[in-house]
Parts: C-alpha cells; structure tokens; sequence
C-alpha cells in the first residue's frame, strides 16, 4: 500500500487548448463554413465558441479552485484530506485510528503547550525590552527576542523548513514581498530574519501582542480607520523604508489567502513606494498538512488547532534576488513582474485574477471586454483611437481594472 | 469542478440550482453565460440533478471516440445533430422548433450590449435571416440552422476532451 507517493500537481481535468484569441477561433470557424465573405458578418456558427468556453468554465475554470485546499494524489492519513470517503482495508482503517492518536494524543498536547511558551514569552519579553533606556541595547535585544520566541512558535507547529538561496535575505530599507497561504507565512519567515510587520490593529490576544511586539521594535500598525486612506498607508511605509536602521518590512501583495497552487494579483500599492523589493517565494509540501487556511470555512483557532493536529508542516522558502523598478514602468507592470518571478520560482500558476474574487463577483469589465472584442469582429474597428490590440483576459499583461 | 466531492458548487441536496453556477467567475466573464446555464435545466425544473448535468455535457464528447458497435443503438448524446441541437436550443428560448427575428436579435444583444447600435443590430439579424431562412416564413428551423451550418466543423468547435 503507497501512502506517499510522488506530487502531481492538479492542472485540471480537461485538455483545454493553447489560448488563442476570440478572432482567431471565430476566423477558424467561419473558414470551415460557407463562402468567406468580404465584410465581416455575423455568423449562426459564432455561438460554438462562446458555448464551449462557458462549458468549460463549468467543467473547469482557474479561479474558483484556488480558495479550496488543494487535492492530494495519494491520501496521507488525515480524514481533512479525505474527499472521496470509501472504506479500502482493514488495515487502513487501523492505521489512520493509530494516527489518530499519536496526533491527538501526544502531539497536539506537545505543540500547544510550546506555542502557548512561545506566544507568552513574546508578549512577556518584548514588553520588558521596551523599558531600556539604551537605544542600541534595545535593537539587539529585541531581534534576538523577536528571533526565539517565533523559533518556539515554529517549533509548536512542528514546521520545517528549507531555506534557499539566504544571500538574497531582505535588507533593511526594503521591503519583502512574499505570496500568501495562511497567516502562518509570517512566522515562517520571521523565524529566519526580523521584519517590521504591517496590519490592522485587532483586539483581544492579537492586539496585545500587537502593542507588547510594538514596544521594542518598529512594527506598522494601522487603526481600521486609516487603512481605507491609501497615502497615509503608503506615507508611514515611505517613512519607516527611509530609515536605514529599522528591519525590511513584510508585505503580502496579493491581500488574502491563496490556496498555494497559484499566485493571484498583487496590489500594487507596496509597488509605488521607490525602494528596493526584496520577493520571497512560498511552497508548502501539501502531504504532511495542509497549510491553506479557509477563512470562510474554519475560524482562526479552528485553523490553528488543525494546523496542530497534522503530521508537519512542511514548506521551502526561496530568497529571490532584490528587483527594483525600472525606467518607464509603472507600479502594476512592476508588480506583474515580480509576481511572475515568485511564481516561476514556487512552481506557481501565474494569475492575473483579483483574490478578492473569493469575496466579491466578477466585474461588468470583463464581459464587456468579451462583448468589446466579438463586436469589432462584426462590425469592425468603431474608434480610430483604439488601435491596440487587446486579447482575452486570460493572457498576462493587460492591467485588469481593479 | 466535479459535481460532488471537492467542488465549490457542491450542494448538500445533490442538486444544483442556477445560482450556484454564478460562483463560477470565468462564467459570469461569458456573454451568453446565463443561456448556458438555463440549457442545463429543462424548462419549468428549478433543479438539476447529477444524471440530467451528466447528460448535458455528455453533447460536447468528441465524436470520434464513441462509434456504436451495432447498427441499432440509440443515437449518442454526443452525435453532430444532437451538438447542433443543443446550439439550437441556445437560440430558441421558446423551444417552438422556430429561431424568429426576436429571438436571434435577443441572442445577439446579449453577445454585443453596448458595443453597436440598434440598427446596426437590426440589420445583422436581418441579413442572417435572408441567409437561412430557405422556406422564407422569417424564422429559422431547426433544418435550416443546420443547413446553414453544413461545413462547419462542428464535432471539433464543440467538443471538451476530458483527460483520464
């Protein structure tokens, strides 16, 4: 009986042919038809392609898997991952009661404990290191405060990790960007390195960690009140990038959870600021726990408390060299560009979907944009002033209006 | 997606309803998305179960892969008359058998909304018309729709191969 075997990563369960544009398709199938005419018309064959593509939308589109957890090859013992529940063996059956009670009985008391060590120390020792008088003492003391108490929290999750290519490792005065799985990213890589983390400002055990952490380095909170007011947030991170003494900053561009199959768009508000980017890619091994946390599914302790009860987990992180942004390029085709590196390197599908699809509905845009593109096959160019060329949007470049 | 098991639209009932095809974003992105959707519920059903979803896509199997082994087995869901049906049926929200002038100018207002005028509308619909329309009653049946359709490669355009 294989319990582990080799990865595939789901692409999808239909053959779907290379991308060409609605011109082309259309040309194809009004070539095979009747006797090509000299003005473009409309033909009844037309509606073929809009038929199939929406089919297989339905049988199988890019965006609305990339908010489910992704789907394993080869079961590895957790009853989470189990999709297709059918009773195999016996022996099956015993061995996952037997996990069962090594990841309930002794590991998830284990890991509770330390993280629960971990979380009260970092609250307990930053506060305390917050009091120094001495300016550099404080620095020192508080990156190895930050550093073992986010090494303890690791370890409660029993989280391994490979680290690739560290000469690349963030400097101060940039800013580190990364793709985004589950909030677990940020212990991650600041086990390795000191960032200055933004966010809103929570209540309950979050803010007090948040305030304790604050104390002792420059962390960027922001009041909920402020986040909606774009160049307040981008003056502060302007500000804190300027300071060559405070640690690089850690962004997520892409703003929410992505199941870690794909790297959707990045926003490009971190993009505007002029400074260094240092991109960072993410993979977790999805055999061992799968680390995608469903915020419309599980609340954040339920994720955790799940997180606790896998076998590992397992991820790599890639040091990308730093980019800047080049001569002549505006924040989003920088911002497209760094996405395309992360996800080069993670192994990654490329997306130019908003992940804020998860939440809201497709823009109008779009169909018009399809709309846009049959009317000029029918009735030819309308504008003499739109002369590019525009393509479906399932090719990368066009800047989607978001 | 996959009608049960992992799938977003999965619905406890083993059902589907029209609304949970709208969680597919590339759909909505689908000028006649919403006429795809409702030619997989049959009319006056609110529902769709797993066999009749089944059934629908079963149209769009390549051709070539399904030959009958005797001479008498029903016709395939996925033969060339029963696609051209199907595309029929995208025209025909009715289902009299007839695609009238008010029903093609329907289709193509939806594939075009604001890009062209209405009388740039109307003019396309009507040369279409004088095109198909062999017994010139002004509409179009189902045997002219496919004799205006004879050349084209229909077994290709309207086809999905699903990989194994």
């Amino acid at each position: 009986m294989h319990v582990f075997l080799v990865v595939v990563p789901i692409v999808g369960i239909i053959a779907k042919e290379s991308p060409s544009s609605l011109q082309q398709e259309l040309q194809e199938l009004r070539g095979s038809a009747s006797c090509p005419r000299s003005e473009p018309e409309f033909e009844m064959a037309d509606i073929f392609y809009f038929c199939r593509r929406g089919v297989e939308s339905i049988l199988d589109d890019e965006v609305t898997k990339r908010f489910s957890a992704q789907e394993l090859e080869s079961w590895n013992l957790l009853t989470r991952s189990n999709y297709n529940f059918r009773h195999i063996s016996l022996r099956l059956t015993v061995l996952w009661g037997l996990g069962v009670l090594i990841r309930y009985g002794i590991l998830l008391p284990l890991r509770v404990t330390l993280a629960i060590t971990g979380i009260s120390l970092l609250v307990v020792l930053t506060t305390l290191v917050g009091f120094l008088p001495n300016r550099e003492l404080r620095f020192y003391l508080s990156e190895k405060v930050h550093l073992m108490c986010f090494r303890i929290c690791v370890r409660a999750l029993t989280a391994i990790i490979t680290y690739h290519n560290r000469e690349n490792k963030p400097k101060n005065g940039g800013i580190c960007v990364s793709n985004h799985t589950t909030p677990i990213d940020v212990i991650i890589l600041a086990n390795d390195g000191c960032y200055s983390m933004v966010g809103q400002v929570h209540g309950g055990l979050m803010g007090m960690m948040q305030r304790a952490m604050v104390k002792s380095s420059p962390h960027i909170w922001f009041e909920r009140s402020e986040v909606k007011d774009r160049h307040l947030v981008a003056k502060r991170l302007s500000d804190h990038v300027a300071d060559k003494t405070k640690q690089p900053i850690l962004i997520f561009p892409e703003g929410t959870c992505i199941n870690n199959t794909s790297v959707m768009m990045f926003k490009k508000g971190s993009f505007e600021i002029a400074c260094t980017v240092y991109p960072v890619a993410i993979k977790y091994d999805p055999r061992f726990g799968d680390a995608f946390w469903n915020s419309s599914k599980f609340g954040l302790v339920n994720y955790l408390l799940r997180m606790m009860s896998s076998w590992a987990i397992v991820c790599s992180v890639w040091y990308l060299p730093p980019m800047n942004r080049e001569e002549g390029e505006d924040a989003m085709q920088f911002a497209n560009r760094v996405k395309a590196a992360i996800a080069a390197q993670g192994g990654l599908v490329d997306l130019i979907w908003d992940g804020g699809l998860k939440r809201a509905k497709v823009k109008d845009a779009f169909k018009e944009e399809q709309q846009k593109l049959y009317s000029k096959v029918l009735v030819g160019e309308q504008d003499e002033g739109d002369t590019t060329v525009v393509t479906s949007p399932s090719d990368s470049g066009s800047a989607s209006p978001c | 997606m996959g009608f049960n098991g992992t799938s977003p639209l999965l619905d406890q009932r083993g059902e589907l309803r029209p609304e949970d095809f709208g969680a597919i974003r590339e759909l909505s992105m689908n000028p006649i998305g919403d006429r795809i959707i409702s030619a997989f519920f049959s009319p006056g059903k609110e529902t769709v179960d797993f066999a009749s979803f089944v059934r629908i896509l079963a149209h769009f199997h390549p051709t070539e892969t399904s030959r009958s082994r005797d001479g008498v087995q029903p016709e395939p869901a996925n033969s060339r008359t029963r696609k051209l049906k199907f595309a029929f049926q995208l025209y025909d929200q009715d289902r009299d058998g007839k695609i009238s002038r008010e029903e093609l100018l329907q289709v193509l207002r939806t594939m075009l909304e604001m890009q062209v005028t209405e009388e740039q509308l109307q003019s396309i619909a009507e040369r279409a018309i004088q095109e198909a329309d062999l017994d010139q009653d002004d509409a179009i049946s189902f045997d002219e729709f496919r004799k205006s359709l004879e050349k084209v490669d229909i077994d290709h355009k309207m086809s999905i191969r699903f990989l194994s």
